[in-house]
């Protein structure tokens, strides 16, 4: 697999402020990779280096072989960028902005398309100004993937959306992926980060803490998951000893959680649904709690990530 | 990217109204109070045959102060440049297609003045055409670049708005675009020499009533300069964010 994004020892300070220091890593084709970190952490700084907007005092970056600084019109070409900050002219139509977008690149995708994929087709002579935020989101998107680019940047792009919108546009970043086209977000949402990313790079104070999928950053923090449910009547002697490995019980009137070490060969929650069906014991509200990025965060750092 | 523009410039009643309907009502106000009587002070023209090139000066006031200040600083406050950063247009391309429409904008502005003064006033025009058009284009040129440095150097729109006003109203009362120079006192005459619209009233005048450019070289030089200097710093000052 080819590598799209190189990053090696990016370096930006403001000012007394050291923004982004000793980053470093590598984007995969056709991959969905996430910055992840609070607001202030370095990631919209790295990402705007990536772009070619800011200039790095330190390291070097190659982003689909090309260096952003020196050849930024090569990468405005092949890249589509979705910014943190930025506008249409409020009277602007929706199609008008596609079309005039569609004319700056020799070789645009049809925009008629993109509109209807977006969801925008009832939105085409609506202008930019009376678009809902999830409207504007989408429309950048589909600005974005004009060039028909083969790398996507998406900056914090759900931020401020309600949670229907944001699944939407998960749904469209999936659909991005699905078509072999790499894709490099920010976010501060750690379950956006978790559900969408394929890899994640975790950022605090501009520096990368941790960087893997998902699943083995949350596998890594060895944290317990833990089954809870709610009893009719009484536990039954003998939950314990059923269960293999060590877990710990811990019994409030009819809710029952069981904590159990992350990373068992059975799965706690199959050992524990079948206890209670062999002794024919009746329960209801069960669920377990797994550990997320959340926690991966909070035991990097020592902090809650706070929206 | 041009067309585009020039929508936008109409969908905006402001705009639209202070360069194209605005200075048609000043010209039917000041036509109502003084007719148009030749004046033998002003080589036979009417009163509104003197307003016409004032008025045409005027227009590129407000156009080159105040709709591309306004116009560009928006933008980049916005973050509508940021976004068209992303893209591969060039800032050149992007200051092109705003003097484009405001030029076209400005240039019809001057059509309707043209257009009322001879169908409602039956003003007899003496000057060459194309010489009155070829002054009009120095003239607007030179004021766009004005536009553009202060978009480019103000930190915020609503600054940049500010400083256009500032600059303009004085600037309007004072170079002989709304009412003749030959009626203000002589202090203020000094003062409107160094007052760049002054050049274009001058200038637009002059060859509206048949005098030849060479009998304008200050003022032609004047707006020469300000087009070069203009072009040169708003190169310089362009910014994107």
């Amino acid at each position: 697999m080819d590598t799209i994004v190189q990053v090696e020892g990016l370096r930006k300070v403001y000012g007394a402020t050291v923004a982004v220091d000793e980053v470093s890593f590598e984007v995969k084709e056709a991959e969905i990779f996430g910055m992840v970190g609070p607001n202030g952490a370095g990631k919209t700084t790295t990402i705007e280096c990536l772009e070619g907007l800011r200039k790095p005092d330190q390291g070097s970056i190659r982003v689909l072989g090309v260096d952003p600084q020196r050849e930024g019109q090569t990468l405005c070409l092949r890249a589509g960028m979705q910014l943190q900050q930025s506008n249409l002219p409020d009277r602007m139509k929706v199609w008008e902005a596609l079309d005039l977008y569609a004319s700056f690149y020799p070789k645009a995708s049809d925009w008629n398309e993109l509109l209807s994929q977006l969801g925008l087709e009832e939105k085409r002579n609506a202008p930019f100004s009376k678009l809902s935020g999830g409207q504007k989101q989408r429309l950048f998107i589909a600005l974005a993937l004009l060039p028909d680019p083969q790398l996507v940047f998406l900056d914090e792009l759900t931020t401020g959306l309600d949670p229907q919108a944001r699944h939407a546009i998960w749904d469209l970043v999936r659909d991005v992926r699905a078509k072999g086209k790499t894709v490099l977000l920010t976010t501060h949402f750690m379950e956006e980060a978790e559900r969408l990313c394929d890899r994640v790079a975790i950022l605090d104070h501009g520096r990368i803490v941790a960087l893997d999928t998902p699943a083995a950053l949350i596998r890594g923090l060895g944290a317990e998951e833990r089954v809870v449910f709610n009893l009719n009547g009484t536990l039954p002697a003998g939950l314990e000893k059923a269960l293999s490995g060590a877990v710990r019980l811990e019994v409030q009137g009819e809710r029952v959680v069981v904590h159990g070490k992350d990373g068992r060969k059975v799965s706690l929650v199959s050992e524990v649904v079948s206890f209670l069906t062999r002794e024919g014991i009746p329960f209801h509200d069960l669920r377990t709690e797994q550990p997320n990025l959340e926690d991966v965060f909070l035991s990097l750092t020592g902090r809650k990530m706070r929206e | 990217m041009t067309w585009m523009e020039a929508k936008l410039f109409l969908r905006e009643p402001v705009g639209a109204f202070f360069t194209l309907v605005f200075p048609l009502i000043m010209l039917f106000i000041f036509g109502t109070i003084y007719g148009n009587v030749p004046v033998p002070e002003s080589g036979g023209q009417g009163a509104i045959g003197n307003l016409i090139p004032a008025f045409a000066a005027m227009i590129i006031g407000i156009t080159g102060l105040m709709a591309i200040t306004i116009t560009m600083a928006t933008y980049r406050e916005n973050g509508v440049l940021r976004r068209l950063r992303t893209t591969p247009v060039s800032p050149l391309v992007v200051m092109a297609a705003q003097v484009i429409v405001v030029f076209t904008m400005t240039g019809l502005g001057m059509l309707l003045l043209v257009t009322a003064g001879k169908l409602v006033y039956h003003v007899h025009f003496e000057g060459n055409a194309f010489s009155v058009l070829g002054g009009f284009i120095l003239s607007s040129l030179s004021f766009f670049g004005i536009g553009f440095i202060l978009a480019g150097t103000l930190p915020t729109a609503r600054t940049a708005q500010v400083v256009a006003m500032v600059l303009l109203y004085p600037m309007l009362i004072l170079s002989g675009a709304a009412w003749p120079r030959e009626l203000m006192p002589a202090t203020v005459q000094k003062i409107s020499a160094f007052i760049p619209l002054t050049y274009v009233v001058n200038l637009l005048r002059g060859l509206w009533i048949g005098e030849t450019w060479s009998s304008h070289l200050l003022d032609v030089g004047v707006l020469t300069g300000m087009l070069i200097l203009g072009i040169l710093i708003s190169a310089k000052t362009f910014r994107w964010e």
